[in-house]
């Protein structure tokens, strides 16, 4: 069916990124807004806004499209993106969900399942294990799945990793070298699960230090899958994602080669329908890579790939959702060039990265050729303290690296964001650093880093 | 409506880069985008209007939702559009909420102060009080306070409840993270000043801690 009208069921810049597309193709757009983003950037760009109390109420969110007439849903990333529930609610109310089929989105939400189908299409998987513990049931519950946490990490071996078994993004995640605080990590880890994504269930894993995290984008149509090459994520603090890149670079054309290959061949095995992307932590070194998790949804760095393949994933997202075969062969993707992505959070770099919620009093963002910045901030915009702290996403491009790494130094001279404090001064400071430019560094990079940083890294703006 | 994309822009930037000019404005009823020349490159900003004339925003009625044209938020919406952010106007606040915000404020004006010696939450004496025993824990951030690890779960301190300075009274949730907030201060818990999972500025009073000599 042809989609002609749109729910989108997020906020934020990945919502102005929806409503740009769906406008582009002639689709109208309703924007689902809670309060604090009635008069947000993107409410003020969609078509229609309809109210709805949470991003992550299902039934809310299925009515309000149920009301606007919408054909279908887009969910963004986060919240209900990956929530098997959502995509079944659609199903029963006859809206289309712009997003894999539920049966995938469990297989891909769950770590257990996800990591049972990686095996069984032949993928190599780190040592785990799920605790049902972080789901937070009855009172009571608690001291069996502490003892069951403790089992689990105890086969895998310390130190290990803790994250959340329903949602991807980083949330939820911890370190645990010490057996005495596997219990407390367990608990805040699904805590902040069950925030980002209403899940509480956490599942643990070996956890590597000095990895790269390496992704494949696919897009498939539920029989063909073809991928769109791969990004570097590894320049991460705490799990979240700083800077991305792509094609990741000094990766060497082997890994490269089986990497792409294995994210297709567990693509293939779920039938997968629709935009997702095949995580993998990678010892360059020794020429390994492992099977992390799948992200059944657009991802945050999406646009470094836009970059270098030419194409519009959102685009591609509502073609396959529209029944569509896929329109491009694997012949056809060109990867061109090399794409960076600096994250621009509400964050205080000189304060430990403190959020820092508030208003935005002026937003100035470099323009100009190789450069685009997908935002949801204006002067005068909100910074709510209930969501994630993503401002901007300033991506980069040119014909190699140093061209592209060139141009994002003096692009992020030129930003100037008042109002909140934000992490712009890290980027500029990493873009300056020889060893990021040499490309490669690993996901304990960026601690090291900041480690041996002499004076905190300062916003110019104040 | 959309202010022009990436493309649109870059097309201007193009024909520009050939002209004279080092500023170019250019406003439409629903958005400004300008552009400047800087010795380092063109920098840009944007401005997307609020739809003009907009009555209500749809909004769900207890019936299910209703479909509206776009406009400013009627005045009894509740959940998180109550919330406003510390030195953020608000508007359409009922009674109730602007005195909160004005004692937000003035609490968050010490936060800050808080903030700048020390690391998580302020926790001061109870000038107000006269009472020198009674020590206040602020929130160290704007955002959610739990007082449980998780729904359901025990809290983590009740009123009477003897604390020491390292142990966890509550949560503060700022945009996803969970900011444990600790005691501070050796006592007992004398009284929480706001509910589980009430929206707090930062540097609201979350509880009173009655101190021992």
């Amino acid at each position: 069916m042809i989609l002609r009208r749109v729910l989108i069921a997020n906020r934020g810049e990945i919502a102005v990124r929806v409503i740009r597309t769906c406008r582009r193709l002639g689709i109208e757009t309703v924007l689902a807004v809670s309060g604090a983003d009635a008069d947000a950037v993107p409410a003020r760009m969609a078509d229609t806004t309809i109210a709805i109390g949470s991003y992550l109420d299902v039934d809310a969110v299925v009515a309000a499209a149920v009301a606007a007439r919408a054909d279908a849903i887009h969910p963004g990333y986060g919240f209900l993106s990956e929530n098997p529930r959502l995509a079944r609610a659609c199903e029963t109310a006859g809206v289309v969900f712009i997003g894999p089929s539920a049966e995938v989105l469990e297989a891909a939400g769950d770590k257990l399942a996800a990591r049972a189908h990686a095996v069984a299409a032949g993928l190599p998987v780190l040592p785990g294990g799920l605790v049902s513990a972080g789901a937070g049931g009855a009172d009571g519950a608690d001291g069996a799945g502490v003892e069951e946490a403790q089992a689990v990490a105890g086969r895998i071996g310390y130190p290990v990793l803790v994250k959340a078994a329903g949602g991807g993004g980083g949330r939820g995640l911890r370190v645990v070298r010490d057996p005495a605080d596997l219990a407390g990590a367990v608990e805040v880890g699904s805590a902040e699960a069950r925030a980002a994504f209403g899940d509480g269930r956490v599942y643990l894993e070996r956890y590597v230090a000095a990895g790269r995290h390496v992704e494949v984008q696919l897009l498939g149509d539920g029989e063909n899958v073809i991928h769109l090459g791969d990004r570097d994520c590894s320049v991460q603090r705490r799990y979240q994602k700083l800077i991305e890149e792509a094609p990741a670079p000094r990766l060497g054309e082997t890994l490269r080669v089986g990497m792409r290959a294995a994210a297709v061949a567990f693509g293939q095995h779920l039938k997968y329908q629709g935009l997702g992307t095949v995580e993998f932590l990678v010892d360059a070194g020794r020429s390994e890579f492992w099977f992390l998790e799948v992200n059944a949804r657009i991802q945050v760095e999406h646009p470094v790939t836009e970059a270098v393949t030419g194409l519009d994933l959102v685009a591609e997202q509502i073609a396959v959702a529209e029944g569509r075969r896929l329109r491009l062969s694997q012949a056809s993707v060109r990867l061109d060039g090399h794409a960076i992505e600096c994250r621009i959070n509400a964050e205080d770099p000189a304060a430990g990265f403190r959020p820092s919620p508030g208003r935005v009093t002026s937003a100035v963002f470099p323009a100009g050729p190789g450069v685009r910045v997908d935002t949801h901030i204006q002067a005068g915009s909100a910074v709510p303290p209930q969501y994630d702290s993503l401002l901007a996403k300033l991506v980069v491009s040119g014909a190699s690296r140093a061209e592209a790494l060139d141009r994002l130094r003096g692009a992020l001279a030129r930003c100037e964001i008042g109002g909140v404090a934000t992490t712009v001064p890290v980027h500029a400071a990493l873009a300056a650093d020889g060893e990021f430019a040499a490309g490669g560094v690993s996901t304990e990079f960026l601690a090291r880093w900041l480690g041996r940083q002499t004076r905190p890294v300062r916003d110019k703006n104040g | 409506m959309d202010p022009l994309t990436n493309e649109d822009v870059a097309d201007i930037l193009a024909l520009l880069d050939s002209l004279p000019y080092d500023e170019f404005d250019l406003e439409t009823p629903r958005f400004r985008l300008s552009l400047r020349r800087t010795p380092g490159g063109w920098t840009q900003s944007t401005e997307v209007h609020a739809a003009p004339g907009g009555a209500a925003v749809g909004r769900a009625a207890p019936g299910g939702p209703a479909l509206g044209v776009k406009g400013p938020l009627p005045p009894s919406i509740g959940g998180d559009g109550t919330f406003t952010p510390v030195g953020g106007d608000r508007s359409g606040a009922g009674e109730a909420d602007e005195a909160d915000a004005a004692r937000g404020e003035a609490d968050a004006a010490r936060g800050e102060a808080d903030a700048a010696g020390g690391e998580a939450g302020g926790v001061e004496g109870d000038g107000g009080s006269g009472d020198a025993g009674l020590v206040v824990v602020r929130a160290p951030l704007p955002g959610t306070f739990y007082r449980a690890p998780r729904p359901g779960a025990a809290p983590f301190a009740e009123v009477g409840s003897r604390v020491g300075a390292d142990t966890v009274i509550g949560i503060v949730e700022t945009m996803k993270l969970m900011n444990s907030v600790p005691a501070g201060v050796a006592g007992v818990v004398a009284e929480f000043c706001v509910t589980n999972a009430e929206l707090v500025a930062q540097g609201a009073a979350l509880l009173r801690i009655r101190t021992e000599e």
